[in-house]
């Protein structure tokens, strides 16, 4: 793997990161090294089973979950080592959005934004709760749906607006960096459009990594893109010359559908 | 078509005969028990007098009554900590452990070994240590069967509230951990707010099982037709008096079981009916 324009001054750096679910089984990411640029979008595409999910949560260690999981190799942000940081701290600086809109169903929407403070015991001041609720919800685009039911449950809302309350919810803590695992796959093209705009706009104060398995959406949103195949990191570079002149074989055979 | 109803027919007149065995069965209980209330009047659910000698029969519920209501309640008391505990280790902290599945097939043991054989246990090893400990006199009493009814009922609160605990959907565990949450976090925000009315609910079944349990218990209690007096007394409960006595019951006092069997029923009717208002409300 080659990098055409190496990024200056990355927000993530990866180095040489392998994982494994089981001791000794098969690596599900190898020898992965990769540099993601601060305040762009960045698309991490390929077939199922290819590691890209596994890739995008090892980012904030989500992945470790998995208790039997060997992880090699170092992530960065900044200049600082994510696995010598504690989990708490590392997913406050690097949100994550999954796959289907999750949000708490015992939680009004309001509460929902503010989880995060509240399931780590942190005390703000009502006033404080209220600013980063609208906030969040204004940066999701939301705020004018909701703010009159923001005391209902947040489960009453279509599939489109729960993902955006979840991306809200990440967004509460002012992260750096939000993690996104193929948001749409569970919405319809018009909830996916929306989120789509949503992401390009929120480029502009986070850094935005995406898992998807839709190929036009990663030529629509994303500014670099990352293709993956049995573990490995086969190319990466801008989204607009992988798009148009790929180097390497298999990703020019998946962008134009032979497999995948 | 015709086969279309046949099935019909024949699932129709299945549920008609289970309607006719229940409603049967409510029938000749009320019937049956006619004779004691006619006699005694509601005065019988308060009467704590037990008294077969011919010409002074007179017989009343309220031991009984407070007899399975002290024991079940003492054993769901016993049993929630221990249960909801051990469901949370299955289901949540040690799921996928081997630790955890043995915990959870010994569980399962545990829910099908035979009253009897609990009340032999109870009988043989339980007695003589309350006897020991200094607990109970003769080691019979609500303590010693709270006890032994607390055992019986773990299991099935534990494998309930733990097959609850496991539904809450992982997304939003992961959910959680992804804002930093951390475990005992994800444990008291996320799981049990989610579990909260199942888990009611399995408690309340548990007790509902406590309510009816009698072979055990006939061999603990100390069968004394009193109002047992605290937990290391001596007493009755409803089951065991007319596991007990109705071999050799006729007349008033045959009539006077068979209503203590009616108050059982409904009892434990009112119970699983408040469960459900509980789950109703909560969902």
């Amino acid at each position: 793997m080659e990098n055409i324009d190496r990024i200056k001054d990355p927000i993530l750096s990866i180095k040489d990161l392998s994982i494994a679910y089981n001791k000794g089984a098969k690596y599900a990411v190898k020898d992965v090294n990769v540099e993601v640029k601060k305040n762009a979008i960045t698309a991490i595409m390929g077939p199922s089973g290819c590691g890209k999910s596994t890739l995008l949560r090892a980012i904030n260690r989500m992945h470790e979950l998995y208790p039997s999981i060997e992880t090699k190799g170092n992530i960065f942000l900044h200049d600082e080592d994510i696995m010598k940081m504690s989990t708490i701290q590392l997913r406050r600086k690097i949100g994550m959005v999954f796959q289907r809109p999750n949000p708490f169903p015992t939680m009004s929407i309001y509460d929902n934004v503010i989880a995060g403070y509240k399931l780590n015991g942190i005390r703000i001041s009502k006033s404080e709760r209220d600013n980063i609720v609208e906030q969040s919800l204004r940066n999701v685009a939301l705020w004018d749906e909701v703010k009159d039911s923001l005391f209902k449950k947040g489960t009453f809302l279509s599939g489109g607006q729960q993902q955006r309350l979840c991306i809200a919810r990440a967004l509460a803590f002012q992260p750096e960096v939000i993690l996104l695992d193929e948001p749409t796959s569970a919405l319809d093209p018009i909830a996916t459009s929306r989120v789509e705009d949503l992401l390009v706009e929120l480029k502009k104060k986070y850094t935005i990594v995406l898992v998807t398995h839709n190929m036009s959406q990663a030529a629509r949103i994303s500014d670099y893109s990352m293709f993956m195949y049995l573990g490995d990191l086969v190319e990466y570079g801008k989204t607009k010359m992988m798009f148009t002149n790929p180097r390497d074989s298999k990703t020019e055979e998946y962008l134009t559908g032979k497999f995948g | 078509m015709k086969s279309d109803k046949i099935t019909k027919y024949t699932l129709f007149i299945a549920s008609l005969v289970i309607l006719f065995v229940s409603g049967g069965m409510v029938f000749s209980l009320i019937g049956g028990s006619i004779p004691a209330f006619k006699e005694f009047g509601l005065q019988f659910i308060f009467s704590t007098e037990w008294n077969p000698t011919e010409d002074r029969e007179a017989y009343g519920a309220l031991p009984f009554i407070t007899g399975t209501m002290f024991t079940s309640i003492l054993a769901l008391i016993i049993c929630l900590p221990l249960a909801f505990a051990t469901a949370l280790f299955i289901a949540e902290y040690f799921k996928r452990s081997s630790l955890a599945s043995i915990l959870s097939s010994m569980v399962d043991l545990l829910a099908g070994i035979p009253s009897i054989v609990y009340g032999l246990w109870g009988f043989y090893t339980l007695r003589p240590l309350m006897i020991e400990l200094g607990w109970s006199a003769q080691g019979y009493g609500i303590l010693t069967s709270g006890i032994i009814l607390a055992i019986m009922i773990i299991p099935y609160a534990t494998s309930l509230s733990a097959e609850i605990i496991s539904m809450v959907p992982n997304e939003l565990k992961e959910a959680a951990y992804s804002l930093g949450a951390t475990r005992m976090e994800v444990i008291f925000n996320v799981i049990l707010p989610n579990a909260r009315s199942g888990i009611i609910a399995s408690f309340i079944l548990a007790f509902g099982r406590a309510l009816g349990e009698t072979m055990a218990v006939t061999m603990l209690i100390g069968n004394a037709n009193v109002i047992p007096k605290g937990i290391s007394g001596v007493g009755n409960t409803m089951a065991s008096v007319i596991a007990n006595q109705f071999g050799e019951a006729d007349g008033l006092k045959l009539s006077s079981l068979i209503a203590i069997g009616l108050l059982l029923f409904l009892i434990t009717g009112i119970v699983n009916a408040i469960g459900k208002l509980i789950i109703k409300k909560l969902s």
